[in-house]
């Protein structure tokens, strides 16, 4: 063999043996002990980090329960199915699950419902921006801006702006994690069992006459709703408010209402789903 | 004064990144948050000083005696691959955050073209062993420098009412472009 072979042959040997050994004591040295748990866990979970559990993200989540001070059904976006997985390899049983919750957004003023101010907005398309500034081009000040906030912060693409400048939820893409409820100025978005179909879809809490002024389909304070209701719905700050404890829908004279603004919606209609039947 | 002119050189007037165009990946893939951008630029300027002076050593004791120049790239690669283990090592020990906020372009220095970039550029402009590694810490800074630079625009650009087609990756492109366009402005000023 010629010697320059030879030779690099042992120069690359003798290089990667040396790295190699060094490496191999620095591994000694500086091994890190994961817990095979933290491991495991993240493996099953969402990783989209997007913060619904109230930890960092989904890694420091899966640390969390593996050193149990979070509870293995605490990722809201993974549902039942990610609880379970998560139980079986922290051995322990997972109780079944509540009802998936989807947010409901509780304004039915879109463009042609709302009146609109003598004056246009022009400035970001945001409706935090919105909020500060001038509270957008609608009069109603309590309604849905329409610039889509939460639609921009949905991570799952699951709200749509539809024609009518009003969000709507795609039920099934839709992971229950709350994002787009901090992401509205005006707390028009509340999250509610799937199957829950009264909802009040109005929020403002002007006088009677200036609700009506500034909105087709706002709460006028009317209160037929309520008298009828047995404490079921209340009218707090000239909004009928319910509370769904005390709430029995047969009850309610839902024709009664004159603007609409409370409704029992049908289920298949809405959400496209249907309810299984207990 | 001709080691602060490498220095200087390496820096600022002949930036890695932005007159050379290398290791553009972790400069737009790590350069969203000020301080794990700052943290990739402290890890590749580590591996940056080891590498001159590792690859010197073994180049001018091992390589030129033989005359076995040709192995520069293999040699030069294992080098590279052995120190960024050792890096995430250490990273993984210090600090899991950090590790984990770095992600996969941690053991991506391996394969930065800067740090390999380093290392030829040293052999080819024949410095001499302390030109070589303040050539090394000089590309480090700069790296960082570019780096630190673009993640604090890309910070306040996060707050910016930016057209839409351009948000993400086009805006990011746009700025590196005009960085890159400043640091021209630097070319000829020292040649060594």
């Amino acid at each position: 063999m010629e010697p320059t072979l030879i030779l690099a042959i042992a120069t690359m040997g003798g290089l990667g043996l040396f790295f190699a050994a060094g490496l191999a004591i620095a591994d000694k040295k500086l091994a890190v002990e994961d817990n095979p748990f933290v491991v495991k866990i993240n493996e099953v979970l969402p990783g989209v980090n997007c913060g619904a559990c109230g930890k960092a993200g989904c890694y420091d989540f899966a640390v969390n329960v593996a050193e149990g001070t979070a509870s293995v059904t605490g990722c809201p976006v993974g549902g039942s199915d990610t609880a379970k997985e998560i139980a079986m390899i922290m051995g322990v049983e997972a109780a079944d699950s509540e009802v998936k919750t989807i947010p409901r957004i509780l304004c039915k003023g879109g463009n042609s419902e709302a009146v609109n101010k003598m004056v246009d907005y022009y400035g970001p398309l945001s409706c935090s921006a919105m909020e500060i500034v001038s509270g957008g081009e609608k009069q109603c000040l309590y309604g849905c801006l329409g610039a889509g906030d939460c639609v921009d912060a949905c991570p799952f693409d699951a709200l749509v702006m539809n024609d009518n400048g009003i969000p709507e939820v795609v039920p099934d893409l839709c992971t229950s994690c709350g994002i787009c409820v901090k992401s509205c100025p005006r707390d028009i978005i509340e999250m509610h069992p799937i199957d829950q179909t009264v909802f009040v879809f109005c929020k403002n809490q002007d006088d009677p006459k200036t609700a009506k002024e500034v909105c087709n389909v706002s709460c006028i304070a009317c209160g037929i709703c309520a008298r009828k209701s047995d404490g079921g719905i209340e009218i707090i700050n000239n909004v009928g408010v319910i509370n769904y404890s005390l709430l029995d829908d047969t009850k309610i004279p839902f024709e009664k209402c004159k603007s609409g603004a409370i409704q029992k919606i049908d289920l298949e209609l809405d959400l496209g789903i249907k309810m299984k039947k207990n | 004064m001709e080691i602060i002119l490498i220095f200087l050189s390496s820096a600022i007037v002949n930036n890695f990144v932005l007159a050379y165009f290398l290791g553009i990946c972790p400069f737009v893939g790590v350069s969203s948050k000020l301080s794990s951008a700052f943290s990739m630029g402290m890890a590749t300027t580590f591996v940056m000083v080891i590498t001159a002076i590792v690859t010197w050593l073994i180049y001018n004791l091992i390589l030129v005696p033989y005359h076995l120049e040709f192995l520069q790239y293999v040699s030069f690669i294992l080098v590279i691959a052995s120190l960024v283990q050792f890096v995430e090592m250490f990273v993984k020990k210090v600090s899991q955050p950090l590790y984990r906020a770095l992600g996969i372009f941690l053991p991506l220095i391996t394969t930065n073209c800067a740090i390999l970039g380093l290392a030829l550029f040293i052999v080819l402009k024949e410095y001499s062993f302390i030109e070589g590694i303040f050539y090394g810490i000089g590309a480090g800074v700069g790296f960082t420098m570019a780096i630190a630079i673009m993640a604090g625009i890309r910070e306040e650009i996060e707050l910016a009412d930016v057209p839409k087609a351009f948000r993400g990756a086009p805006i990011t492109m746009i700025i590196a472009g005009i960085l890159a366009l400043a640091f021209m402005g630097f070319a000829g000023m020292i040649s060594v």
